[in-house]
């Protein structure tokens, strides 16, 4: 096959405009839910710390550092996204920069999770546990269910890695529209948590 | 030009194969059917249950044949101990709430039907509805397993109250692994339900077909997608609270049990937790879960009212609007289930308004049911006969909310049988109906078949009598201070009185419920024997009967239907009778111009 297929086709079926529209809603409507559950946590958390037995943890300093990651994370597929879904043709120089930029997104995304890795082992050092208090409790809950959702947004993004770096092959611009979208949600979300923690220490 | 040519391309692929066709399906029709079977297969075993327990309730030292095949320790002998008896009642409740009131009318028939009422070849994302149907078939797995372990299954209710729920195997047995299985099914359940609902939202907001605009959406797609919209609220907050729970119970934290708490004499390792956390995040969730049963009913009745009367509601905008403000309230009201549990009392003053506020648009849409039925000439069959019995259901048991919803009367009634009167008539009884309506209305295009309309009516006679038989003497046992959740009684507490009237509920149960069997074997006979159907057996004139009986699998074909009217032009001069179907060009005329 030629290697100057065009980037972004709509393999997929349905009338282009409503398939895209449709996947659009569907993002939207995923954030939403959330968003709804991260609230359900945060209310949770509220009625919690009004208990006596709230307790005190102390934030691993390397959680700056990841936020830095994450953030960075934003502007390198925010790049990314310009410069492929833009693109034409695979081969051109712009969509090969988007390549590197999207390969550069992976990589910090991985760092963010290690980095959050780090943090859970900097508290255990210190003698906080899941169960040690109800503050350490959220702590650990909050940023596990972030991670979780970020490592649903890591495969996605090795996907469309994938498929970019087979250059003989076509993704769907909304997919890679779709998940830039959720990518910066998970960016605005983790600052979010982390100021609650941050305020809740 | 462009756009033709990408509407001729199809959303998936021709199924080939077993696999393909029928089990891991990306067809909505077919994930609405395998929803269908899989809320079949819970309703039979809740009935069952239910059965159990209403014989124990009334006989509680008479052995039950082949019940301690299902637990050596929960049925010694074959007899029930108390404690099994609030297995049997958790499992009921999740299964009937969950897996069947949820699943049959919102994902069974809403799956089926909705894409196909909007004119669209199929949602807006197959994979993932095939992975809601299968996740949720694995959270029915996951709950039924609770009665093949040793622990058996939990006693803690559908709603699951911390701290007992939360606290492991002090609090009783089943609440070791058995609740833990109930927390996991859960959790897995309301993936499943997001997913879904999710899905039916995208579904009808971009993949309508030309012409058909939100208004011109008939009301049974109308209710589902409000459901829809509830449902990606409420389950959005019940995850949360599972995952909460599971972790208090396996991960030492302290969530939602209190410091100093003491169950089974031993002293629990938890501080600090709130109970009233549990309730406030459940019921939030639990309120709504609710209208998530009903709505669809209120929208496939609706539908099939319309149909039979062969003539427009009085206002099926009024009917769209009320039910939008019923799906807004929903989420204002969730403290009237905890008036009793030691809230604040002005808390309670401040749930008790919203909920006798959702009232309003309630008898907003009985009047209209009802005000358009006067002096119609309704035909009777199976599914009207079943719209009216909704209809009635639905105001019996929606009645007694008024008392409920206020928290005076409600501590004396709380934990009566009345509230299980009422929950039962309003939730229950009326949703099912609407399934039942739904099933012998809409049979005949899912399977090319007409069920038996005989059977179909005296499945309804006896099912409608039943229900009142069963439900209404709830009402009066709970006003002369009848308990629930106990597992038997003794005349010295009820009085003889009492407990006749017991028995004859039970008696009213076991009939009501043989009586779906015969439902059952006319679902299963008329799908191989029925009489053959006609595309349009009802004349009616929304889509779904525009095609083929069954549909084919891309639904229309290579047309693409083009909406003309409102959903709903009944009682009109239309080239085809009284009616003009929605994708039809022709000029409707009143028939008294």
């Amino acid at each position: 096959m030629s290697t100057a297929s065009i980037i972004n086709p709509h393999p997929a079926s349905l009338p282009s405009s409503s398939a895209d529209r449709a996947s659009r809603s569907g993002i939207w409507l995923g954030l939403f839910t959330i968003t709804m559950s991260f609230a359900a946590f945060t209310s949770a958390l509220f009625v919690r710390e009004g208990t006596s037995d709230w307790g005190h943890i102390v934030l691993p300093s390397v959680l700056y550092f990841n936020t830095f990651l994450l953030l960075c994370s934003s502007g390198t597929i925010e790049i990314a996204r310009r410069s492929l879904v833009g693109g034409r043709v695979i081969d051109s120089p712009k969509s090969r920069k988007g390549t590197i930029w999207l390969l550069f997104t992976l990589v910090l995304a991985l760092a963010f999770c290690l980095g959050q890795y780090m943090a859970w082992q900097q508290l255990r050092a210190q003698g906080f546990y899941l169960a040690t208090n109800p503050n350490s409790s959220f702590f650990y809950v909050l940023t596990f269910m972030h991670v979780l959702h970020l490592l649903a947004g890591i495969a996605v993004l090795a996907y469309l890695t994938g498929r970019v770096l087979a250059s003989h092959t076509t993704f769907r611009r909304s997919l890679f529209e779709n998940t830039a979208i959720y990518w910066h949600f998970l960016g605005i979300l983790w600052v979010y948590l982390f100021v609650l923690c941050r305020m809740k220490l | 030009m462009q756009e033709t040519s990408a509407q001729q391309a199809h959303v998936h692929a021709p199924p080939e194969g077993f696999i393909r066709k029928y089990v891991f399906s990306l067809d909505h029709k077919v994930i609405g059917k395998q929803y269908f079977a899989l809320a079949l297969v819970a309703v039979f075993v809740g009935m069952g249950l239910s059965w159990l327990m209403r014989i124990h309730l009334v006989w509680p030292n008479s052995r039950i044949p082949g019940l301690e095949l299902l637990s050596k320790v929960g049925a010694p002998g074959g007899v029930m101990t108390p404690e099994y008896y609030l297995s049997l009642l958790t499992m009921h409740g999740t299964l009937m709430v969950f897996f069947v009131l949820t699943n049959a009318p919102f994902a069974a028939l809403g799956n089926y039907f909705l894409p196909i009422q909007i004119g669209a070849e199929d949602m807006a994302f197959p994979r993932f509805n095939m992975m809601s149907f299968w996740t949720t078939f694995v959270a029915f797995v996951v709950l039924i397993l609770a009665f093949f372990i040793p622990d058996g299954p939990p006693i803690a209710g559908w709603t699951s109250y911390a701290p007992l729920s939360a606290v492991g195997k002090d609090a009783g047995p089943g609440m070791q692994w058995g609740e833990s299985l109930w927390g996991l099914s859960i959790a897995i359940f309301c993936i499943g339900s997001l997913l879904g609902s999710l899905n039916f939202i995208a579904t009808t907001l971009d993949l309508r077909a030309k012409g058909m605009t939100l208004m011109r959406m008939p009301i049974s797609t109308w209710a589902w997608f409000i459901t829809s919209c509830i449902s990606l609220l409420a389950f959005a907050v019940l995850l949360p609270a599972c995952i909460l729970l599971v972790l208090d119970r396996h991960a030492g934290t302290s969530f939602f049990i209190p410091a100093g708490l003491i169950i089974s004499d031993r002293a629990q390792p938890h501080a600090g937790g709130s109970p009233l956390l549990w309730q406030h995040l459940f019921w939030f969730f639990g309120h709504p879960e609710v209208y998530i049963a009903i709505l669809p009913a209120m929208g496939i009745v609706s539908h099939i009212l319309i149909n039979s009367m062969r003539k427009p509601l009085l206002s099926a905008k009024v009917i769209i609007y009320s039910m939008m403000s019923i799906g807004f309230l929903s989420y204002m009201v969730w403290g009237h289930h905890m008036f009793v549990s030691g809230m604040n009392p002005m808390s309670s003053l401040a749930f008790s308004f919203p909920t006798l506020t959702i009232t309003i648009p309630a008898t907003v849409m009985t009047l209209i049911w009802l005000g358009s039925l006067y002096g119609a000439n309704i035909q009777i069959n199976s599914a009207s006969l079943f719209s009216l019995g909704f209809i009635s259901m639905f105001v019996s048991g929606g009645v007694s909310g008024f008392f409920l919803a206020q928290p005076s009367i409600d501590i004396y009634l709380h934990g009566t049988y009345f509230v299980v009167g009422h929950f039962h008539l309003v939730m229950g009884v009326a949703a099912l109906f609407g399934v039942f309506s739904g099933t012998y209305f809409w049979f005949p295009k899912m399977t090319g078949r007409m069920m038996n309309d005989s059977w179909g009516k005296l499945h309804f006679l006896i099912t409608f009598i039943g229900a009142y038989c069963i439900f209404m003497p709830f009402h009066y046992l709970g006003l002369v201070g009848n308990v629930r959740r106990y597992s038997s009684f003794v005349n010295d507490f009820m009085g003889p009185d009492l407990m006749a009237l017991h028995k004859f509920i039970t008696i009213s149960a076991l009939v009501t419920g043989a009586a779906q069997f015969i439902f059952l074997f006319n679902l299963i006979h008329s799908r191989f024997k029925g009489a053959p159907a006609s595309d349009n057996p009802w004349n009616a004139t929304t889509l779904e009967w525009s095609m083929p009986s069954p549909p084919p699998w891309n639904n229309f074909g290579d047309r693409h239907p083009i909406v003309y009217h409102d959903p709903y032009q009944y009682g009109v001069r239309g080239l085809k009778g009284d009616f003009v179907m929605q994708d039809s060009p022709e000029q409707a005329i009143t028939s008294g111009d």
